[in-house]
């Protein structure tokens, strides 16, 4: 009975979300059946972490297909911190769109696709075979297609067509890559593949194949130099759908790769190196990227990016201490990339606009949010004892351990430009005097807002700004489970033995 | 016969490459499609090729016998043909919209969202 629990974090959310098809014409209850259907996600999640926390990996074999022939979904640690993050998310996202989203796009199915979209990021953090992996990135990037064209704005189109020509050449490398994988080691099951693939004798082959995977899920989870749909495209719809996207859709392709570096082709001197230098490469731009950006959301796409290379680096050192700081500072990404973005939604609506330049006096007219925005901004940066702060500390004492002083100098270097950018930002939006503009009178601005419609643009932010404080002064907790996992990660066979069932 | 459908799903390859570095939005799905063609195979291609044996189990007996055709990659393959439809007719449908509300089926033209502005 117990492992049936790995499936039920999906089950909720498919369940929200074909109930929400039966309420199409009706937008207004659509937004509590969300908001209950992700409090009940959030519920399970955390029944799940419990119990795979207590009782170690959990696996379950679907339709009772003994593995590796059937399709294995595996819960270890990593995936069920990942879920609960995950719908901690959602659930702040569902009760941020209940005003952010006006009914027009509500209309066409927006909460019905956002749960699909929970359900295949459960999905992809949960599954044990590599298959399947495929098929729950495309129900990921089917059901981003659509929220990202709600609406039909000029500009959404635009990023869409980006978008969605990369990624869906990124889902055709990584078929590729399955296709060969199954045509040297005959077999598509995780835990059955890091047996097999030691025994291959051609190892260009299967250095070929890593390879191919390290394309396909560097599109996704946008890495230097296959990151350019990524600032094209999310600052496009509205914040609501884009903070999803920043919190959890970069970092499923980069769990991905954490997975299959680690439990497949555990990396070698050669394929380091690559990584090190792409991850490098990744911060460095990033960061120069933001710093030229004038627009308050490309600022924070263009962060993502220099952030994906604190998780790529900490993968490239592949010690036990680096790939729990990458893991941790993962957790912490999740957090903190989409309360960032539900802040650029509230400034949007405060002044009508996302140009650096236009915002201004912040501080002046708004100073509880001010403090409230002041969190995200400084934990982003690595401010002691914020959230930002500890997976670094992990980091920057392995890279300089292992003797790799590029990495470090550039870890350095990308938490500086962050500095930069959260100072130049702080400068713009909160200390800047604000110089009037004209008011458009169709728009509607915050400050016209009722109690009701405040409440629901503030209180994800508040929830979010909670568990990244928690996060902040009890990240012993975090650092605990990180271990956990990178032990986890390192020493393949408690993988292995859970889903094949050996004690 | 396998060198055959090797050679094909290379030329697949090639030019769904070549397609989608054209720069028409049209071109640019047509590519997506034969480079999604060229995947599924692949997939046939890598199970290996057994004529005339299917995976069935003779009446008579419990367990297949002798050499049989892999199963797995027809199944894998049928999985990844109905994705591909679904992706593909989205694509229809957002090229189509794209061109009545961009104005445009060249994309040096779609720049607006990647400037600084």
């Amino acid at each position: 009975m117990n492992e049936h629990l790995i499936m039920y974090p999906i089950i909720v959310h498919l369940i929200t979300a074909i109930l929400l098809l039966f309420f199409w014409m009706k937008p207004s209850f659509q937004y509590y059946i969300s908001v209950v259907g992700s409090a009940i996600g959030i519920i399970i999640s955390a029944i799940l972490f419990q119990y795979v926390w207590a009782n170690g990996i959990q696996s379950i074999q679907l339709s009772n297909w003994e593995a590796p022939f059937g399709i294995t979904m595996v819960a270890d640690t990593l995936a069920v911190i990942l879920v609960l993050l995950t719908n901690i998310v959602a659930f702040a996202l569902s009760i941020f769109s209940t005003e952010n989203m006006v009914s027009s796009r509500v209309k066409f199915g927006y909460h019905a696709i956002f749960h699909f979209l929970i359900m295949g990021l459960c999905g992809a953090f949960l599954t044990g075979d590599l298959f399947s992996l495929y098929v729950w990135f495309e129900v990921i990037i089917i059901s981003s297609f659509v929220l990202l064209t709600i609406g039909g704005r000029k500009d959404q189109i635009e990023g869409a067509m980006k978008y969605f020509t990369l990624n869906m050449l990124a889902s055709i490398i990584f078929l590729t890559g399955i296709a060969m994988l199954y045509g040297v080691a005959g077999s598509l099951n995780m835990a059955d593949l890091s047996r097999i693939i030691p025994e291959i004798e051609n190892r260009g082959i299967v250095r070929t194949i890593s390879f191919i995977f390290f394309v396909g899920f560097g599109v996704k989870s946008a890495i230097f130099p296959l990151y350019f749909w990524l600032p094209a495209s999310y600052h496009t719809p509205p914040t609501s759908v884009s903070a999803l996207f920043a919190g959890l859709l970069t970092k499923v392709g980069v769990y991905a790769m954490i997975r299959i570096f680690t439990l497949l082709f555990p990396l070698d001197e050669v394929s380091q190196v690559v990584f090190m230098v792409i991850a490098g490469l990744t911060m460095f731009i990033g960061g120069i990227g933001a710093l030229v950006q004038k627009d308050i959301l490309k600022t924070f796409s263009y962060l993502i990016i220099c952030h994906i290379g604190f998780m790529v680096g900490g993968l490239s050192l592949f010690t036990e201490v680096a790939i729990a700081g990458a893991v941790l500072y993962m957790f912490h990404d999740i957090l903190v990339k989409s309360t960032l973005f539900m802040t650029g939604g509230v400034l949007y609506r405060i002044f009508g606009l996302t140009k650096l330049s236009r915002m201004g006096g912040l501080m002046d007219s708004h100073p509880k949010l001010s403090l409230l925005f002041a969190i995200p901004l400084f934990a982003v940066v690595g401010v002691p004892p914020l959230s930002g702060f500890w997976p670094k500390v992990s980091l920057f004492f392995a890279s300089y351990v292992n003797g790799n002083v590029f990495i470090t100098i550039l870890f350095i270097f990308a938490s500086l430009i962050t500095l930069v950018i959260v100072a130049k930002i702080w400068n713009a939006v909160f200390s800047k005097k604000y110089e009037k503009i004209e008011r458009d009178d169709s728009f509607r601005y915050f400050n016209e807002f009722n109690f009701k419609e405040k409440l629901s643009y503030i209180l994800p932010i508040i929830i979010l700004v909670g568990v990244t404080l928690y996060y902040s002064f009890f990240a012993e907790n975090f650092q605990v489970a990180a271990d956990r996992i990178a032990n986890e990660l390192i020493s393949t066979e408690q993988y292995y033995n859970a889903v094949f069932k050996l004690n | 016969m396998e060198v055959l459908l090797a050679i094909t799903t290379g030329i697949l390859y090639a030019s769904g490459i070549y397609m989608i570095l054209r720069r028409s939005l049209v071109k640019l799905i047509i590519g997506i499609v034969i480079l999604g063609n060229g995947v599924n195979l692949l997939i046939f291609l890598m199970g290996g090729l057994t004529e005339g044996s299917p995976a069935l189990i003779a009446d008579s007996g419990e367990i297949l016998e002798g050499i049989y055709a892999d199963p797995v990659p027809q199944a894998l393959i049928l999985t990844a043909i109905v994705i591909s439809f679904g992706l593909q007719s989205f694509a229809i449908v957002l090229i189509k919209r794209a061109y009545k509300v961009l104005g445009t089926d060249d994309t040096d033209n779609l720049n607006k969202t990647d400037s600084i502005i």
